[in-house]
């Protein structure tokens, strides 16, 4: 029931969009009543909304402005290549950030720890985009090799296909990483802390299975929340990344789209975005209730 | 009937919150224990001023004009002339990130203050009056906080077209949902306190209690969340610049000098990519570590928040 409740009112973005696009029309005085018109928003704001409403509902997402296509004939095919990246980003952020906070915490106020610390705080500090550039660069003065700037797909050359990827991807995982580094340190020392924990110590149990078995398990529970968060907001990230990477994706629609002020596609974007957003909370509250058995939702 | 001083008023009768009543170690105290205790975060802070004190004395540090052009000198190494290198439009590149500081901090601190002022009165009231109100800013906030920072703030600077105050407001509106939850939490203890029922007891107008009572209260959550959100500000900044959606030509922005002819140039003159880059991160650490360090002195309660 509280899912529900949850998915209804974490849908209502539309609305917002909506507003966005108005305030749109100040962007060129001259080209403003042309948009206004061409998107229908002369007429009141409930109306507009209603309208959308009911477009969405029928499947009908608007028409790009640019385009003269249907916003979505425009969103779908780029969708693989966004997806791709940030699962790609996520694992490297899991297996970066993990570890590292693991080992930051059991090994607590060394200087292993500090050197962790500042190296997570480090990744978020650094622009992703110029992560990115960096890294093409570090390649291109170490290796001697250039990365394709077009996009190559799996199908034409698939080893260059996964090394295009893994570039933005690490320069993304990395920034995530920091955070899920940070989040499962703190969690860990708090679960340390805990009877049961002492009680398998006592029991003589070694080091390796008290961590790894018993703290870690649960101090999942706030890493998976990050993650979940994270990996819907690596759009985020993505925006700027597929830019410098010049990866045709999603992400560098919106910017393009936003540039064009295609409204019909950005409103979609954002909606699509959105829609992630949710998708990915819903998806991290049920593993809730599947990892922790204490976790219960209304009956 | 005896107790009230002649000449008292309402006002003076007023309980205020029992801390300001304490007496504080002084400001050097403070600060001292502050680098023992936190020497990361004191490392922090010492960054953050150095970047106050190049903003506003960038004239007098800068060893050039930061928007003037130099087409004999294009995408010069480091020199003696150059410290850092020109651009391929010959400026020089340590006077334009020396300036650049004025822009990110104007609009990273803007920002950052607009959001989380325009969010914290959200906060307060919503938390304050509770009840339908309450619910119906809550699910607001949802709505704003349901897409990442940077995609609110690009359509939000779309939207709003190319200037500096534009820019701004842009990136704080994405602030408003994360300090108004913030400082709502926070007011929903404060509001149960007993100090509270006692104004009310005195005939203490709701506003009054909000503004007077409750707000300085929640000062130290305020400070944590200022500059927990300044680091992501600047970066936001700096990301809008690159996509060409943030501050505009002449102002010297770190975010822009990576875009296009960074972008370009990278193969032929690193340097370009590098040291704007290094500027950002270095202004972003900073904040991070002075912002964790404050967190954890002044409110252990949003660790890991």
């Amino acid at each position: 029931m509280s899912v529900v409740i949850f998915v209804l009112l974490r849908l209502a973005p539309g609305n917002m969009v909506d507003i966005l696009f108005s305030t749109g029309g100040y962007v060129s005085e001259s080209d403003k009543q042309a948009i206004m018109k061409e998107l229908g928003i002369d007429r009141p704001v409930w109306v507009q909304y209603l309208d959308w409403l009911r477009d969405l509902m029928t499947g009908n997402l608007g028409k790009s402005y640019r385009y003269d296509l249907p916003a979505w004939e425009i969103i779908k095919p780029l969708l693989p290549v966004t997806i791709e990246l940030a699962v790609l980003s996520t694992i490297i952020a899991i297996l970066l950030g993990v570890p590292t906070g693991v080992i930051s915490a059991i090994r607590q106020d060394t200087a292993l720890d500090y050197a962790l610390r500042v190296f997570s705080l480090a990744g978020l500090s650094m622009p992703s985009f110029w992560l990115g550039m960096v890294i093409i660069l570090m390649v291109v003065a170490w290796i001697g090799w250039i990365p394709p700037m077009t996009y190559v797909s799996p199908a034409e050359n698939f080893k260059v296909h996964l090394v295009q990827f893994l570039l933005p991807a690490l320069a993304v995982g990395y920034r995530s990483s920091a955070l899920i580094t940070r989040i499962t340190r703190s969690a860990l020392l708090e679960v340390m802390r805990e009877d049961y924990i002492r009680t398998a110590w006592a029991k003589g149990q070694s080091g390796r299975i008290v961590i790894w078995r018993h703290a870690l398990k649960n101090a999942m529970l706030p890493v998976i929340t990050v993650i979940g968060i994270e990996f819907a907001f690596l759009i985020g990230g993505l925006v700027v990344t597929e830019t410098v990477f010049n990866l045709p994706g999603v992400a560098r629609l919106l910017v393009q789209a936003v540039l064009w002020r295609d409204y019909p596609v950005v409103q979609n974007l954002v909606m699509l975005i959105a829609v992630v957003v949710i998708l990915s909370n819903l998806f991290v509250d049920m593993l809730y209730g599947w990892l922790d058995p204490r976790v219960r939702y209304g009956d | 009937m005896a107790t009230k001083p002649a000449g008292a008023t309402a006002a003076e009768m007023e309980l205020v919150a029992p801390a300001a009543r304490l007496r504080r170690p002084g400001l050097r105290t403070v600060l001292w224990r502050f680098c023992r205790k936190k020497p990361l975060g004191a490392a922090g802070g010492v960054v953050m001023v150095v970047m106050v004190l190049t903003a506003v004395f960038a004239n007098y540090l800068a060893t050039h004009d930061p928007i003037a052009t130099d087409a004999a000198h294009t995408l010069a190494r480091s020199s003696a002339a150059h410290w850092l290198g020109s651009d391929h439009l010959g400026r020089d590149i340590y006077s334009r990130i020396v300036h650049g500081a004025w822009v990110s901090l104007i609009v990273g601190l803007g920002s950052t203050l607009l959001g989380s002022v325009l969010g914290g009165i959200i906060g307060l009231l919503s938390g304050y009056l509770g009840g339908k109100t309450d619910l119906v800013t809550q699910r607001i906030m949802d709505i704003l906080q349901g897409l990442p920072l940077l995609v609110l703030a690009l359509v939000m600077a779309a939207a709003l077209g190319p200037s500096i105050q534009n820019v701004i407001i842009a990136i704080s509106i994405p602030i408003i949902p994360r300090a108004a939850r913030v400082i709502r939490s926070s007011v929903l203890t404060i509001r149960e306190m007993q100090y509270v029922e006692a104004a009310r007891g005195l005939g203490v107008g709701h506003l009054r209690i909000a503004f007077r009572h409750i707000l300085p209260n929640t000062v130290g959550t305020f400070i944590v969340l200022t500059t927990a959100q300044l680091g992501s500000a600047i970066l936001v900044e700096a990301a809008l610049s690159f996509l060409g959606l943030g501050v505009p030509e002449p102002y010297p922005s770190w975010g822009r000098m990576l875009s296009v002819s960074a972008a370009e140039y990278a193969q032929k003159a690193p340097h370009l990519v590098l040291f704007p880059g290094f500027a950002i991160s270095l202004a972003v650490f900073g904040s991070n570590l002075l912002g964790d360090a404050l967190r954890d002195t002044l409110d252990p309660r949003l660790r890991g928040a």
